[in-house]
């Protein structure tokens, strides 16, 4: 693997081999003093966030730090991003710097995709850390990595998926790696929320909660963007949040094993009652720790092994 | 001038080869010793192609196109005709401009240069341009168009629509509801929708034309329809011409043969307004070309920088090469297919688009007396595009890599060559 | 199964150097040793834990743990170090899968831990576990237990424990089965 740009196409070995490794890393740094593994010793890892996530570059950044990579942090303001140097050129210019790898944000769909083919004849390696609205698949491992600690293994496992699929990069990564790694998925929003052609999605798709929720072994709730408010999708966060929302009375219609799922950052009281972001089910904090782990395991499957002759 | 003798032609690839003289620029009778030759081999003559639709980016531009390079693109792919869109820097919005582009055509001298004006000043949609003043001017326009922008505000379209009347002009719309296409990047369907880019959807087409159709029909005004991209689009145009409409249409070459499965690269040389749609509109409107509900092929050739499409899609601009491949593009979708003949070609590619235009010396029929306004096409070679050897400065074709069919061997404006075999004549 | 007569060639040009039955004997001599060295019958015995590296050093340890239970009656913990992190090499091939890695109860700190690996070749492997070691604790001193040390070391490391010493060329490669991975007990010189 040289790139991990989405999880569509990442295949149930590669999905199952990333979520082991995060499994044994987690293992290994479990209560040790030192949480450093000299495994990417001299590797330069450089993170590109054209937007604002301050949980996902950390969490990268940590995954570097304890692999023992070098991490250069490039944010877009205050540097060649913000003064208009094209993505094309700050990616040769980072590649040329030495740059074993590349962690991008953007809020542009497929700017991962570029990256990689303009780094097509160099050895460094893209991980797509979230484009636009299409995929986010970091973010689909952790949480896989997440449900597969509560749950085993998710073959045949129900997961729903509620909320804002249609801007979600998040929901499109859970969807192929969910259903890649055996769950069925649901997704549940209003139709307004949902993307053109779902019906051919490999999901069942439901614009009612209430009913899905006995059925589910994890909900995963998508964060509501203030831009969507305002956007007309729907009438008003009140009515979202009484329609869609994961209350305490929900809740309690999910079997007691469920898993409550949410990337963050989250809206109490919008999309998710504080006492159910706080309730044993939710496994938040988890998520988090997960990830982690997971990013380590994409940095090690991406760049401790033989380099491949460009 | 020398006469001219077309050696061994076959008009709209029938009968028998035959030898056409030119004398002054008109086609003539019998034959003359003294002619410049040229040898036909049997090649298909038809009438020189016309273009409703092409971006020459002179002036603003001129990194990317200048009318002698866009020129030189359309005398090598058949064309002896051009209008050239009003979305330049500064905008065509007067009577300056226009005449700056006419004239700077005319001092090329490749192929006519007819410049397109703005309906609105600035293309902002608000106000109309001085249209009377451009219609009266030397460059003498015809076709108005905010192209790149859709005239979406219906009171600005009526009048516009209305005012176009006393001019003899038509108005060219590109139809594009702006409420619903906010943020679109691609055509909405499931290719967009996996690969999470901001849907177009058809229905901001359809629900402009439906709604221009009406507004022409009710004023008894003249409407061209730009770009036509949907299988709704075309039905919706069939209903109009039914009921009287004076509507006509136009259809581009990429939109004939390419779908957004191009989307799956995210490479933006296939990102282009109206964007690529599926197999079954390409399936549509091949049709409806054929029968004539969409009445002509235009190129919408919109030259870009490297910097403007070698970037992530949503930041690239939205077009594409058309003028060198256009030929290419029609006789393997329209002509390979049976959809059309030779004289449907002739049709679609310039009688159509001149009378559309009000051109009186343009797509005229191969008869004696007739403007030499031509075009030799060999139906039997085929070619390999490449975009960094297309006339024009970008090289931006969706095409790259891809064997075409047909050559233009020469092309003929007024009795001139203008092209032949692939160059362009000195 | 360990029926073939001591090294004898097969067919394929494999000798046996260990029946099932040297390698039970094998692993409760090294128990003995053990004790031995590190005193564990004596009241004053030092905590010992052994540390298996895996994949085959993990069930050797857990047979030297039971081993030496039963002739000192003391209970020795074990774990497993997988050192793939800590590879030099790690850029020389495809990805490598990682391992478990599991502390033995009551930690390493302080203790006297003995390292439990199948073979010891060019000592790589143990000067990576030496680091892991390192990063998961302090313990009071390190030990190293091998099944077969085939010799052609490359760095200054040695074994306290051996089972075998076996004289090999570079070219040769030891297989050490065990029934845990492979159904049944062996060493095979190939």
């Amino acid at each position: 693997m040289k790139h991990l740009l989405s999880t569509d196409g990442l295949d149930r070995d590669q999905a199952i081999a990333i979520l082991d490794t995060a499994d044994r890393l987690k293992q290994a740094l479990l209560g040790r003093e030192v949480r450093k593994l000299p495994t990417l010793r001299g590797r330069t890892v450089i993170t590109m966030f054209y937007e604002n996530s301050t949980r996902t570059r950390v969490s990268f950044e940590i995954a570097g730090k304890w692999m023992s990579a070098d991490v250069i942090n490039v944010s877009s303001s205050g540097s060649s991003v913000s003064k208009g140097e094209s993505l094309r050129d700050t990616a040769l210019t980072l590649q040329a710097a030495g740059a074993d790898c590349v962690i991008v944000r953007h809020p542009a769909s497929g700017a991962a995709h570029r990256l990689a083919g303009w780094l097509k004849h160099t050895n460094t390696s893209v991980v797509n850390a979230g484009d636009g609205m299409h995929e986010h698949p970091t973010q689909a491992l952790l949480d896989a990595a997440t449900l597969r600690d509560r749950l085993g293994s998710l073959d045949g496992r129900r997961v729903a998926i509620v909320g804002d699929v249609l801007h979600s990069r998040v929901a499109r990564s859970n969807v192929h790696l969910l259903t890649t790694l055996g769950a069925e998925v649901t997704l549940v929003a209003p139709p307004t929320l949902l993307p053109t052609g779902v019906e051919n999605w490999p999901v069942t798709v439901s614009h009612e909660i209430d009913s899905q929720l006995a059925s589910q072994d994890a909900v995963m709730l998508l964060r509501v963007q203030a831009e969507r408010m305002t956007g007309g999708f729907f009438p008003s966060s009140r009515e979202y949040s009484i329609a869609y929302g994961l209350n305490e009375r929900r809740l309690k219609l999910l079997p007691e094993h469920a898993v409550v799922l949410h990337p963050g950052p989250m809206l109490r009281g919008m999309e998710i009652a504080s006492v159910v972001a706080d309730s044993p089910q939710a496994a938040i904090t988890e998520q988090v720790r997960n990830g982690v782990h997971v990013r380590m395991a994409v940095l090690y499957h991406l760049l401790a092994h033989e380099e491949e002759n460009a | 001038m020398k006469p001219l003798l077309l050696k061994g032609v076959r008009p709209y690839g029938e009968g028998e080869p035959q030898d056409i003289l030119i004398r002054d620029g008109v086609i003539a009778e019998g034959t003359d010793e003294n002619a410049e030759v040229v040898e036909g081999n049997g090649a298909v003559l038809l009438p020189g192609f016309v273009d409703l639709h092409t971006h020459l980016r002179e002036p603003g531009r001129e990194d990317t196109e200048t009318i002698e390079t866009g020129s030189k693109a359309a005398a090598l792919g058949g064309y002896t005709a051009v209008f050239a869109m009003a979305n330049t820097d500064p905008v065509a919005d007067n009577a300056v401009i226009v005449e700056h582009v006419a004239r700077r055509g005319q001092e090329v001298g490749l192929v006519d240069v007819h410049p397109v004006g703005a309906v609105t000043v600035g293309l902002k949609g608000e106000k109309l341009a001085e249209l009377g003043t451009m219609a009266n001017s030397k460059a003498r326009v015809r076709v108005f168009s905010d192209d790149g922008h859709c005239v979406h505000d219906p009171l600005i379209m009526r009048r516009a629509l209305e005012y176009s009347k006393s001019l003899n002009a038509v108005i060219a719309q590109h139809a594009e509801e702006p409420r619903l296409t906010v943020g679109a990047q691609a055509h909405e369907g499931e290719n967009a929708s996996r690969l999470g880019l901001q849907g177009w959807p058809a229905a901001a087409e359809e629900s402009i034309v439906a709604r221009d159709c009406i507004l022409a029909k009710q004023v008894g005004a003249r409407l061209h329809v730009c770009h036509v991209s949907t299988t709704g689009t075309a039905d919706v145009l069939k209903w109009a011409k039914a009921r009287g409409t004076e509507v006509s249409a136009e259809v581009t070459p990429h939109h004939l043969v390419l779908t957004d499965d191009r989307l799956a690269t995210y490479d933006p040389v296939n990102k282009v307004n109206p964007p690529l749609r599926t197999q079954a509109d390409v399936d549509a409107l091949r049709q409806a070309l054929a029968d004539g509900t969409i009445d002509c092929v235009a190129t919408d050739h919109a030259p870009h920088a490297v910097q403007d499409k070698d970037c992530e899609w949503s930041a690239a601009r939205p077009g594409m090469l058309g003028l060198q491949t256009a030929l290419g593009i029609v006789v393997e979708t329209m002509v390979k297919t049976g959809l059309l003949d030779w004289r449907g070609v002739a049709r679609v590619m310039s009688e159509k688009p001149a009378e559309i235009a009000g051109l009186t010396d343009q797509g005229r029929p191969i008869a004696v007396g007739e403007p030499a306004n031509l075009v030799l096409v060999d139906p039997d070679a085929s070619w390999t595009v490449n975009g960094a050897q297309l006339a024009s400065i970008a090289g931006n074709t969706p095409f790259e890599g891809m064997e075409l069919p047909a050559a233009v061997t020469a092309t003929i404006l007024r009795g001139r060559v203008t092209a032949v075999a692939g160059r362009i004549a000195e | 199964m360990a029926s073939r007569q001591r090294g004898a060639t097969d067919p394929a040009g494999d000798r046996e150097i260990l029946s099932a039955g040297d390698v039970a004997r094998t692993v409760a001599r090294m128990a003995h040793q053990i004790i031995e060295k590190t005193a564990l019958d004596a009241p004053s015995a030092p905590d010992v834990v052994l540390m298996g590296i895996p994949s085959r050093g993990a069930p050797l340890a857990r047979r030297l743990a039971a081993k030496i239970a039963e002739f000192s009656g003391r209970t020795v913990h074990e774990g497993t170090l997988d050192i793939t992190l800590y590879r030099d090499d790690l850029r020389r091939g495809p990805t490598r899968p990682l391992e478990a890695t599991k502390l033995p109860e009551g930690g390493i700190d302080d203790k006297l831990v003995v390292l439990v690996d199948d073979v010891l070749f060019s000592g790589r492997t143990i000067r990576s576990a030496l680091d892991a070691l390192r990063d998961h604790g302090r313990p009071r001193a390190v030990q190293l237990a091998v099944l077969v040390d085939r010799g052609h070391r490359e760095l200054p490391i040695r074994a306290d424990y051996v089972g075998k010493n076996l004289p090999t060329s570079k070219t040769e490669d030891v297989v050490v089965m065990l029934e845990e991975f492979d159904g049944r007990d062996g060493v095979v010189l190939k």
